[in-house]
């Protein structure tokens, strides 16, 4: 039987997945993105199992609100990229880094 | 009246010195000159309605001043005999003096601001002698060492201008300091600074003594000798004398006014003031006494080698300080003041005739380029030649049946000083006093003989080779255009208007006589010499005229009428003198004249002769008996290197090390160290985020 310690359990294996993606990446900007992506995912998992095991509506709905929040990150994100690639003709993670001071 | 007298040249140096520009060059000039003609026009009624004893004196007061506690300092105009007489001095000489500069500064760019300076300092000495407190006498006093400052360094461009300005100040700050201590203690010891109360309370004061630090001294003689060193300051006294000769930096009106006529008798004219008080402490009366002939006879000694004009008459100036001062700590009073009053005419006299002769000369100082210029200008040598038989004391002594002498003005005043010498039962002074005479004599005649007589010497200087050339580097060209080049010249008052004589440019340099270089010296303009016949008048009669009212016993009391401490006894002595002392100075006179005769005319060649034979007391003399070497190396370079220790190892090594620079270090270590945790790369940033994320929501649950 899947409880609900199964679902909390995958949501933190893709979180810590997602949070390590974004400090150990070295290679584009891309999988940052997509590390963000699989971080939102993890919460949204939380919100949906938590929903379903109290029988509360709202934990969905709240699911529904990042689902569409992450489709404008993407689309936002991806726009930078495109331009950011325009300018500087690289997106690798460590070539970006004109905010040293 | 007293009150416009006093406060018409201030508002004329206001108006004048800001104004300039609004009002123009020439209406400044002619406002600051009104100014002054106004009041010496108030002056001299004031002055003869004492003399007649038709006037009292009287207290106008102006304004409340300071009050605190038991201090009341008002601004107040005092108006007695003392301040009669100065106030006639001051307006008369700087009157004239401010004619004068229309044409000594004519060729000056700045012409305003002098005019408005000379009436600054006008103002300021006329607050002294009107002064009825100390504190009020101190602020006329500050006054007229300003207004020195800014006239002596009027040329701020000429570096020695500047310096000779600065040592002035500091110099009289020396004596200043005295001064204000002297104020201090008055006010400790009587808890006034009123005059009239100080002079009343005095006598009493005598023989009490004042507790300072682990010993006592004699109130009196205390407060005197404090007051005595701001006298000994500005009057340029033996010790502090240093700045007057380097004062012969500034425009020689200047020197005229200021550095003979009125600000440097400002300290005989204190000690007369405040005589009662004097006259309260024996020893200060020996120690005023002592200065003024030791300053007497050095200024002399210095003034015999001395070969710059202005710079023999300024020494001729400390010289008879010096008489005053002895005259008045012999107790002669009434003959300190006598003095005061005909010096300020002849010396004026004298200096502003050398500036004619400096005019003429193009700016030629040194009067061993000088010779034969009795002919060139008469007017001017007629002048100093009125000066010089005033400040020699040219006279019948009243010997031998003839019951009153009669001479030029230093005839009469300084024969008094000698006889009260003797009358006071000090010979020595009375011998000091009669050898003065004799050198002031002979520098005198030596300044006379080297620039009016001999055989013209001009062509060795630069300054008329400069002239010359400029006149006739230009040949072919009309007049006018010659004169614009003389003016382009600053600060030379050009030797000539804009065409107005026309021979310096003669044709031919062959027809001369030998030595003139081609220059021909030319007379001074009308207000040059008009002030020089008037005080010509000054010297031959203020002598005559006003002796009675100055020492003779009986007049002088009715006159003075306690003003100042008048001593009937010791003048009544002075006509008692032995028939050698009443000849004494004449004869010295008459030696001085004839020594200076044979070594400048007869046989010009002795002065060398002498300096030869005697180089080391020569050389001794020529600079000055050392004084300003010593200075320098007691004072000045102590204080540099006092400075230079603060400078370097207080301010620089200690202070900025640790305080400013020290800071500067420290926030830069910091940011350098901050710098290093902005990598600029984006997962740095996210990393930190979380890690204080995590730290705020820990806290959050463990609270």
């Amino acid at each position: 039987m899947i409880g609900l310690t199964h679902y909390v359990v995958v949501s933190a294996v893709l979180f810590t997945l997602g949070v390590l993606g974004i400090f150990l990446n070295r290679k584009n900007l891309i999988v940052m993105l997509m590390a963000i992506e699989l971080i939102l995912l993890a919460v949204n998992l939380n919100f949906v199992a938590f929903s379903a095991y109290l029988g509360d509506l709202v934990g969905q709905v709240f699911a529904m609100f990042v689902l569409t929040v992450a489709a404008g990150e993407a689309a936002i994100g991806l726009a930078i990229l495109v331009i950011y690639f325009r300018g500087r003709g690289t997106i690798a993670v460590d070539d970006v880094n004109r905010m040293k001071g | 009246m007293i009150l416009a007298l006093v406060f018409l040249p201030l508002l004329a140096a206001i108006v004048g010195g800001f104004g300039q520009r609004a009002i123009g060059a020439t209406a400044t000039k002619i406002l600051t000159t009104g100014a002054l003609f106004v009041s010496a026009a108030l002056a001299w009624p004031i002055f003869i309605g004492f003399l007649s004893g038709a006037s009292a004196a009287h207290v106008v007061p102006v304004l409340t001043w300071i009050v605190s506690g038991d201090m009341d300092v008002a601004w107040a105009l005092r108006v007695d005999q003392l301040t009669a007489v100065m106030l006639v001095v001051i307006t008369s000489v700087s009157a004239l003096v401010h004619l004068y500069s229309w044409g000594y500064m004519s060729e000056d760019p700045d012409q305003p601001r002098f005019f408005a300076y000379l009436s600054l300092f006008t103002f300021a000495m006329l607050m002294l002698v009107t002064a009825d407190n100390l504190v009020q006498m101190f602020f006329g006093w500050e006054g007229v060492g300003l207004a020195s400052y800014l006239l002596i360094g009027f040329w701020y461009q000429k570096p020695s201008a500047n310096a000779a300005a600065i040592k002035a100040f500091v110099v009289n700050r020396v004596g200043d300091l005295g001064f204000m201590l002297g104020i201090f203690g008055t006010f400790l010891v009587f808890g006034t600074v009123s005059i009239p109360a100080i002079l009343a309370a005095a006598p009493d004061m005598s023989g009490s003594t004042i507790g300072f630090l682990w010993f006592r001294a004699d109130t009196m003689t205390v407060l005197c000798l404090l007051l005595f060193v701001g006298a000994m300051g500005k009057s340029a006294q033996l010790g502090l004398h240093t700045w007057l000769p380097d004062a012969m930096e500034g425009p020689t009106p200047v020197s005229a006014l200021i550095h003979a006529a009125t600000m440097v008798t400002a300290g005989v004219f204190m000690v007369c003031r405040l005589s009662p008080m004097f006259e309260a402490s024996p020893v200060a009366l020996d120690v005023v006494r002592f200065v003024g002939a030791a300053t007497c006879l050095f200024a002399a000694t210095c003034g015999l080698v001395q070969t710059d004009i202005k710079r023999v008459i300024a020494y001729s100036t400390c010289s008879q300080l010096g008489y005053m001062f002895f005259a008045a700590g012999v107790g002669a009073y009434g003959a300190a003041m006598f003095h005061l009053f005909t010096h300020a005419f002849f010396k004026a006299l004298l200096f502003l005739g050398a500036g004619s002769v400096i005019h003429a000369m193009h700016h030629e100082q040194d009067m061993r380029y000088y010779g034969g210029l009795r002919r060139e200008i008469p007017v001017t040598f007629w002048g100093m030649m009125m000066g010089t038989l005033a400040i020699t004391g040219v006279g019948i002594p009243a010997v031998f049946g003839n019951p009153v002498g009669f001479g030029f003005a230093g005839f009469h005043s300084k024969d008094a000083i000698i006889e009260a010498g003797w009358a006071a039962g000090q010979p020595g002074v009375w011998f000091v006093g009669v050898l003065v005479a004799l050198l002031t004599s002979f520098y005198s005649w030596r300044l006379m003989f080297l620039t009016f007589w001999g055989t013209p010497r001009w062509a060795a200087s630069e300054h008329i080779q400069h002239a010359v050339h400029e006149a006739h580097g230009h040949g072919g060209h009309g007049h006018n255009e010659e004169g614009h080049s003389e003016s382009a010249h600053h600060p030379d008052p050009a030797s000539e208007g804009a065409g107005s004589s026309p021979s310096t440019h003669g044709p031919s340099q062959q027809d001369l006589p030998a030595g003139t270089g081609g220059y021909h010296p030319h007379e001074s303009p009308w207000p040059i010499l008009v002030p020089l016949a008037v005080l010509s008048l000054g010297a031959i009669a203020a002598g005559f005229v006003f002796h009675g009212w100055f020492i003779e016993p009986d007049a002088g009391t009715r006159f003075w009428r306690g003003t100042i401490a008048f001593n009937e006894h010791l003048m009544h002595a002075m006509h008692e003198v032995p028939v050698g002392v009443k000849l004494s100075a004449t004869i010295a006179m008459l030696l001085g004249l004839v020594s200076a005769w044979y070594a400048y005319l007869r046989n010009p060649g002795f002065p060398a002769q002498v300096a030869e034979q005697f180089h080391v007391l020569y050389r001794f003399l020529l600079h000055k008996w050392y004084f300003d070497e010593l200075y320098h190396l007691v004072f000045v370079r102590p204080a540099f290197a006092i400075g230079r220790l603060f400078w370097h190892r207080g301010d620089e090594k200690t202070i900025d090390r640790f305080g400013p620079n020290g800071l500067a270090w420290v926030a830069q270590l910091g940011s350098r160290a901050a710098v290093r945790l902005q990598t600029g790369y984006l997962y740095t940033y996210a990393f930190v985020m979380l890690i204080g994320l995590t730290a705020a929501v820990t806290w959050a649950i463990n609270r």
